[in-house]
Parts: C-alpha cells; structure tokens; sequence
C-alpha cells in the first residue's frame, strides 16, 4: 500500500495544473495517467487556443503541453506514473491503480479527479464500419502518429472541434468534403469556421447523416436535410462519396471513479452529461475527493488548467499547507475563470454552473 | 451568414473596413473578427497601441487605423487568422494582400497562386512578393500578395498550384 498525501488521477491541462499548484504548496503528489505520455488532449492540438494571455492564448496546445509536463516531470515532490490505469476508488479510500500487469494500492489523503471526457457517438445505419471514426481518433491518428485515416472525410459536427479537426486534416493534405451540422448555426468560433471556409471546406447547417454507405469500408454517406423541428426533409437526401465519416458531436465526462467513489452527480446537458455536484473549492460531495477539468463539464483547456489550478491548491490547503500569498492566488484564479465564462459563448456552462454547486 | 456557413456578408465587412482616405495613405491592419468570444491576443500584439484595449475579453477588436502602420505582427498572433493588412498604394494597378498562412508548402517569392475569397472561391491569380516567417511568428507564416486592385478586398485566401 502506498499511502501518499494528494493522488490526481489525469495528467492532462486539468492534472498538470493541480499538481503543480499543490506541490507548489509543498504537498506531496503522485499523477496518475493511463496514457504513456502526459498532457491529455493537448498533445493533438497544434493550433493556437484562444483566451487572454494570462492563460496563454495564442499559444498551441501541443506546446503547452510540453512545458506543464517539463514543469510537472522536474518536481520532485511529484511522482509521476504513466501507462497507469486507475481502475476503481473503494469505501476504504483506497485506489486501484493498474501499470504494467500490476495492481497497485494507493491510498491517498486526497484525491484529484482530472479524467477529462470521452467522446460521444451518433446513431444510423452503417455507423459501425471501418470508416466511420470519433474526431478524437482522427485526430490522434494524423497529428500524433502521423497516420492518413483516409483520402476523403465527411466531417459531422460544426462545434470547435469538428472544425478544428477539418482544418488539421487540410494541413496534413487530406481532402475535407464538407461539415455537416444538424443545428442552424454554427457552433465553432466563427473565425475558425471562415478560415476552413476560405480553404475550400463548405459547411451545411441544419444537415445530418442518415446512413453510412458501404459493404466492408465506407465508400460514401447519405446526408439529409432537418425541418425546424430537427426532421428529415423528404427528398433531400444526398449522397457523397467519401472514405471517411468522422464524428465530431460532443464529449461527455469521463465521470467512472466519482459514480464509484459515490459522489453525487447530477444530468447537466450544457455540461456534457452527468457531472459531480461540487462546492466552490471542486470538493465533491465525498470530502477529500476534488474535481477539475472535462470530467467536472466539458469545457475548454484553459478553464481546465485553472480548475485543475484552484483544486490544487485547496486540496493542499486543506492538508494544512499554506503560502503567503494563497488567498490571494486563489482569488486570482476564480476571477480568471469568471472572466473566460463571461461572454455570450461561456452562457451555456454559467447555465450549466448553477446547477452544480452546492 | 456567418453563423450559417462560415462567410461574412459584404455588410459584416464593410463594418470593419478602414475608410478610403486612410487606405490611400498605405498599409493598414483589417480584423474580420465579428463575433464576442473571449480573446484577446491582438491586443496584446500590437506594438503601435493602434488595437483598443479590451474592458471585457469578450469584445471585439476595435483598430485606430490612424495609429496602425500596417506591420502586421498582429496578424500571426491571431488564433482565429481572421486579421489582413491591404496596401491600396502597392502600385497603379495592384494592391498588396497579406494573408496568415499554415499550410505546406509555403510558396516562393515569385510564384504565381491562384486567388481565393472568403467562400474558397478561385477570383484570379495572384503573385507572392514576400513571405515572412521568422521564429517569433511560430509558425503561421505571413504571406505578401500582389492582386489586381479591384480584388484587395475579396481575396482573404490562396492556393499553391504544387501539390504535396
Ligand atoms: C479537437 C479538439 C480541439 C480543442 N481545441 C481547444 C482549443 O482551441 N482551446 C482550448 O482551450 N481547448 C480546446 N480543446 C479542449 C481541451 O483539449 C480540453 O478541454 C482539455 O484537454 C481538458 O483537459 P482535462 O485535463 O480536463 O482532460 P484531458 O486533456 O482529456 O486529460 C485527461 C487525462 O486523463 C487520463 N485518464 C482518464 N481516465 C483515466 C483513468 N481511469 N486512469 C488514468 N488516467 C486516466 C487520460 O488518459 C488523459 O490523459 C479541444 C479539444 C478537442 C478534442
Ligand atoms: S498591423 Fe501592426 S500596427 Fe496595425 S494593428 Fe496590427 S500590430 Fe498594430
Ligand atoms: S486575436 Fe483574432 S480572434 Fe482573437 S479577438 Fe483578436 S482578431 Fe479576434
């Protein structure tokens, strides 16, 4: 059994940032990821993010993370393991983690989840052919491995990602026919929908996919137009030969170890799904196990760091560590995260807030 | 509309242009940005003041042309590639167009690329006068095209005719 003081489980923009904060603090940290590297989603984001530049806008995901994981792998009060699965958070605190073809106990003073989200799917005939891939995959397959998923992709879905994805897979020289989007606007920044736009990327609102088509691969897709009412329209379906379907409809949080360690959760669709209820510190309603990132509300990466910031530091402050200037930088912090969250654009997650804080 | 298919009307644009005696004066920064998100790196960018301090990170950019020069480091630090500088004094019929540029390859001084508007539309072809893409810019390069003056305010994109 190894009995540490605070264990994050995720190492993404979320993980690295608590655990830099709270070893900051002077706590002892182990991170847990199941991945071989840390970073989380960022790795895969090569474009540059958005945001002021207190949260380093401008910047490209890919080298944010680079340096939160140099930052997190040259301290010493933190322990890092990778390849580390944690598979499950018992009534006597204790937490399973798998690495390696070994079980290993942690039992943590506190816990951090930072699990981040998974990727949601859609439902129609076909969707289970080689072809038809989650935008996450793509976009592992082509800016991580460097691997073409195909010559052709129908992009479904007109949020950041969708888009975002679109134009990453027009940089690595593969062809986009088009976006689809079932709502009637667009979801992604408008700036990121002009520049595929401009590229030669048409986007169709209010279009969604109505069949895969294909004997053993995909080979094409029927698309059909909705009513106001989100209705096929008859006899608007088309047909478009492409090789690739890729989904880009949403994350949900990746929520396994709050629902196990008896958290309660609440449905937030402007969240994502289910997420844990939690107070203004990310303490859920279990004390000691706190939450930041994706898992606690789909979000963006920089309000995950910041999250993941102020978790860190209350899950080392209530372990009696202190620093001059804590109440401070965690007021810092909460007025950070209401400045991101204050547009039009941030009016989906305040709705969504509101109904999570207890 | 925008919000529809990603291109802005002629209306969003004429919203942002820099007035006809200020384009007669040479180089000068557009931001076709037109929605309120939180961000503000040109801001930040801008070394002339010539960008308006934002109150609110969710506001637009707002440029003084008459404090912008038209040097365009704003330009490569925008997330959205939503800013162009257009010099309507390049020469009797040409204007120049600097356009913000992440693909591969990136073309040459000389070389002759097709055109492209805001809806990926080919208008006609263009010459590359210069390409700046220093370490400061991190990779989105900043590329200087000649165009027939009638198209300066329509071409906002470009296609190499090399394939990768
Ligand atoms: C295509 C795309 C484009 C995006 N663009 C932007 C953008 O422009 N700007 C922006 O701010 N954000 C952007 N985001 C969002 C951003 O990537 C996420 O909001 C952010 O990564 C969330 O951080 P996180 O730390 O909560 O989760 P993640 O980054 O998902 O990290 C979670 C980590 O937890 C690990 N994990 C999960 N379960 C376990 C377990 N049981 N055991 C061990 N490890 C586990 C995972 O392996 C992962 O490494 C984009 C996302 C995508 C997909
Ligand atoms: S072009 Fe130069 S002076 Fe003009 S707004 Fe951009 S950075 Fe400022
Ligand atoms: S940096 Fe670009 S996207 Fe961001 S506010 Fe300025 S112009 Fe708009």
């Amino acid at each position: 059994m190894l009995n540490t003081e605070i264990v994050i489980v995720g190492g993404g923009p979320a993980g690295l940032s608590a655990a830099l904060k709270a070893s900051q603090l002077g706590a002892e940290v182990t991170l847990v990821d199941r991945n071989d590297y840390l970073g989380g989603q960022l790795i895969k984001q090569t474009h540059r993010f958005f945001g002021s530049k207190q949260q380093r806008a401008s910047e490209r995901g890919i080298d944010i993370a680079r340096q939160l994981a140099s930052e997190v792998k040259n301290c010493e009060k933190i322990k890092i393991m990778t390849e580390a699965t944690a598979l499950g958070y018992y009534e006597d605190g204790v937490l399973l983690v798998q690495q390696h073809n070994k079980i290993i106990p942690l039992k943590p003073q506190r816990l951090i989840i930072a699990t981040g989200g998974a990727e949601k799917s859609l439902l129609f005939p076909n969707n289970d052919l080689p072809g038809v891939y989650g935008a996450g995959a793509v976009q592992t397959l082509v800016n991580v491995y460097g691997v073409k998923p195909g010559n052709k992709v129908l992009m479904v879905g007109a949020g950041n990602i969708g888009v975002i994805v679109s134009y990453q897979l027009l940089q690595a020289g593969i062809e986009v026919v088009g976006i689809i989007e079932a709502a009637p606007r667009i979801g992604a920044y408008w700036v990121h929908a002009a520049k595929v736009v401009r590229a030669g990327v048409p986007i169709y609102t209010r279009y969604t996919i109505k069949r895969a088509i294909g004997e053993k691969e995909v080979t094409g897709a029927t698309i059909v137009q909705l009513d106001d009412n989100w209705q096929p329209i008859p006899g608007t379906e088309k047909d478009v030969a492409t090789d690739v379907i890729c989904l880009a409809v949403g994350l949900t949080p990746l929520t396994e170890l709050l629902w196990q360690a008896g958290c309660k959760m609440v449905y937030v669709p402007q969240l994502g799904g289910h997420v844990p209820l939690r107070n203004e510190n990310l303490e859920t309603s279990v004390p000691g196990i706190y939450v930041a990132g994706d898992v606690a509300g789909i979000e963006e990466a920089s309000a995950a760091m910041m999250e993941g910031a102020l978790a860190g530091l209350n899950a080392a402050a209530s372990l009696d560590y202190s620093s001059e200037n804590l109440a401070s930088d965690r007021q810092n912090i909460m007025d950070q995260l209401t400045g991101l969250r204050s547009g039009p654009v941030g009016e989906k997650i305040r709705q969504g807030l509101t109904q999570v804080i207890f | 509309m925008l919000a529809q298919n990603g291109i802005p009307t002629p209306e969003d644009i004429a919203e942002v242009l820099p007035p006809a005696e200020r384009l007669a004066k040479g180089p000068v920064a557009i931001a076709e940005c037109f929605q309120n998100i939180p961000c503000d790196p040109c801001y930040h960018s801008c070394k002339q003041g010539a960008i308006k301090e934002f109150t609110d990170i969710n506001q637009r950019p707002q440029i003084d042309f008459d404090k912008c020069n038209g040097c365009g480091s704003c330009m490569s630090r925008c997330p959205g590639l939503a800013i162009f500088v257009v010099d309507a004094t390049f020469s009797e019929q040409e204007a120049l167009v600097k356009i913000p540029y992440e693909f591969l390859p990136i073309p040459q001084v000389g070389e002759t690329v097709t055109a492209i508007n805001r809806a990926g539309q080919a208008v006609g072809e263009a010459r590359v006068v210069k390409v700046q893409n220093s370490k400061v810019q991190d990779r989105t390069a900043v590329v200087w095209l000649a165009v027939a003056k009638d198209l300066m305010m329509e071409v906002r994109h470009f296609k190499t005719k090399e394939v990768r």
